[in-house]
């Protein structure tokens, strides 16, 4: 399974786990006693039971919190509804037909194409040098860790009002700093395209350290000894970095590529916060079009539709990384 | 993968020393530690200037929310509040009721993060120490709920959270995220490599499923019981949309959905109000990331999984 072989993905590429023995199939009940027989069909019997007990609640809230809304969502997509409306109306493909030719959805497309390349691209560049520098032997690099990380695991929503003050045009941090430059504060909060690159700034902010640690954790399994013999053999750190070391982390970047995508398609948080997906629109994503359409206008079907389209390109992601995945368990 | 093919000897200069090692040919023992030095330096400077960049905000928000506003405006800006004053807090907590935000937050994080923790264990022991019909199938449908972007299904939820007169109550918040897929998922991992002649020792004499799980299976899993439960309290705290969406009533909000009404109200005026909320949603999780750093990176480095 994908999600087996991306979790390995941040330490060294993992054998399959060793099917457990008990996963093999119960001894078969020997037809000639009796009474084996009717002990295993009441084994088996209580084993159904307990399991209903233990895995049917969580199994259940699955069923129907994530596939019924799944499946039902596909079709609301067809309809012509309003949220919370008694009535709706079929209109087939009208809704993807809709989107597909409305003005508004190649500016959304382009953000969200702008903000996601940005952000992906932005965090694995940056984490993966911060992670390549703290995993020198530096004093204090602990504690560089510990800062780097932080932002990951705070509110999203908080985080893009903390920084939508940093950004404040006259009385932010960020003027001051490029004051000290001698540069003029952009107007982040109404300029185009100053909102996007605001929050940008601030997802690179929040995730960095993950795509660092990540990282980190990937270096740890590039062979000491390849390093020192590559650099007997005279080879720069810049070309043992990038014939050695860059190779031998192709499994992390591409786990961190595919969670990062994923995560990026879909956030909302700082969004939210920050711009409202403006000023006029500059700055909605797929994902933010989705909430917009659905709960600001109120157009849920056509909503459903806008999210099918999301759930479609999230799949694509995935399909692609259980193709990468595969050939990988291929390799090993 | 270890095919390496590292040097492509036919890039740049043929195999002898690399162009930069112009200095009189010593060993390459011998020229390690010189040109170990000069990095070094630059090393440390990077990471006290990346350290600073990633710390600075917080640091701000911090010390924004106890300044005065006379002195939040005071252009050139100061570091250090003069006279630090709760204010900010008061006045938070005047405009939305920001006590039971907090308590809001605390309760639902607890009861979410523990029922999610239970759920996975139990469905996590089912799959991997009981027989049952269709085992594997139900492995597939948990664990491919890990695919499904809990964007997709919110219109649906939504819709049957309201039919049910659940907007507006905790259970509105709660019930549609708790199935745990994350958790089974990690449970089960961990689950595969414990021994089995303990469980089959504590078969014989006598103990039930649910005695085996409680008093053998779970003092035997509590790193990962550790992990799951921090990832749960993380991203239970910091939940926004849903609880943004289900709830409208002040008292029944969160804080990070408090947040955003206080946004509302005070719109960009108030900053120092603004911030102080701020540090109110975020200081628990820094703390609690602090203290227990190293199971928390451990469940979330794991646990990227869910996007």
């Amino acid at each position: 399974m994908t999600t087996a072989n991306t979790l390995s993905a941040s330490g060294a590429p993992t054998p399959p786990a060793p099917l457990p023995a008990r996963a093999a199939p119960p001894p078969r009940p020997q037809p000639q006693r009796a009474s084996r027989g009717r002990l295993s069909t009441r084994r088996r019997r209580s084993a159904l039971l307990w399991a209903l007990l233990l895995a049917g609640p969580n199994v259940a809230l699955l069923l129907v919190f994530v596939y019924r809304p799944l499946l039902e969502s596909f079709y609301l997509s067809t309809l012509q509804w309003n949220l919370g409306s008694p009535t709706a109306r079929s209109v087939g493909l009208g809704n993807y037909v809709e989107w597909f030719t409305a003005p508004s959805t190649p500016t959304v497309v382009t953000t969200t194409a702008v903000f996601t390349v940005a952000t992906v691209g932005g965090a694995m560049v940056l984490g993966l040098g911060l992670a390549l520098l703290l995993d020198r032997k530096l004093v204090g690099r602990g504690l560089a860790r510990t800062v780097a990380f932080a932002p990951y695991v705070l509110s999203g929503f908080a985080v893009g009002i903390l920084w939508l003050f940093m950004f404040d045009p006259r009385y932010g941090l960020v003027q001051e700093l490029l004051g000290l430059v001698g540069a003029d504060s952009p107007q982040w909060y109404t300029q185009r395209p100053w909102p996007l690159v605001m929050v940008i700034v601030v997802y690179l902010w929040k995730n960095v350290g993950y795509v660092a640690l990540i990282y980190l954790a990937g270096l740890q399994s590039v062979p000491r000894d390849l390093k020192d013999a590559a650099a007997l053999d005279g080879a720069s750190s810049a070309r043992t970095l990038r014939s050695i070391v860059l190779p031998l982390l192709t499994p992390t970047t591409f786990f961190l590529l595919v969670t990062m995508l994923l995560a990026s398609l879909q956030s909302f948080d700082i969004i939210k916060a920050m711009t409202s997906g403006g000023p006029l629109g500059s700055t909605t994503t797929l994902m933010y079009s989705i909430y917009q359409e659905s709960f600001v206008n109120g157009r849920a079907g056509y909503a459903s539709a806008v999210a099918t389209v999301l759930f479609l390109v999230l799949l694509v992601v995935t399909a692609v990384q259980m193709r990468f995945v595969q050939r990988k368990v291929h390799y090993a | 993968m270890s095919v390496v093919a590292p040097a492509t000897p036919a890039a740049g200069a043929p195999s002898s020393p690399a162009p930069g090692a112009s200095q009189p040919s010593a060993t390459p023992a011998a020229r390690r530690p010189a040109r170990r030095r000069r990095p070094q330096v630059g090393s440390y400077v990077t990471m006290l200037l990346a350290t600073v960049v990633l710390a600075a905000p917080l640091l701000w928000m911090v010390l924004a929310s106890l300044k005065t506003p006379s002195e939040l405006y005071q252009v050139p800006l100061q570091w250090l509040p003069h006279q630090p004053t709760l204010d900010n807090y008061a006045q938070a907590a005047q405009t939305v009721p920001l006590g039971r935000l907090l308590a809001n937050s605390i309760g639902l994080t607890i009861v979410g993060a523990g029922l999610k923790v239970v759920l996975g264990l139990c469905c996590a022991y089912a799959l991997v120490f009981l027989d049952f019909p269709f085992k594997r199938l139900v492995f597939g449908l948990v664990i491919a709920t890990l695919m499904i972007p809990p964007q997709i299904t919110i219109i649906p939820n939504y819709t049957l959270v309201a039919g049910l007169g659940w907007l507006n109550t905790y259970q509105g918040i709660l019930v549609p995220g708790l199935a745990s897929a994350f958790g089974t998922f990690l449970f089960r991992q961990h689950f595969l490599t414990l021994p089995a002649s303990i469980l089959e020792a504590a078969e014989l004499d006598g103990a039930g499923h649910w005695r085996r799980l409680w008093r053998f299976v779970v003092p035997m899993s509590t790193p990962t019981l550790a992990a799951v439960a921090l990832v749960s309290v993380v991203t239970e705290w910091n939940d926004y949309l849903w609880p943004f969406l289900v709830i409208d009533d002040p008292s029944k909000m969160t804080l990070p959905v408090g947040l955003t009404l206080l946004q509302n109200i005070d719109g960009m005026t108030s900053w120092g109000v603004l911030l102080a909320a701020t540090v109110v949603v975020t200081l628990p999780i820094l703390l609690v990331f602090l203290i227990l750093q190293r199971r928390l990176v451990a469940g979330l480095t794991a646990g990227a999984v869910t996007g």
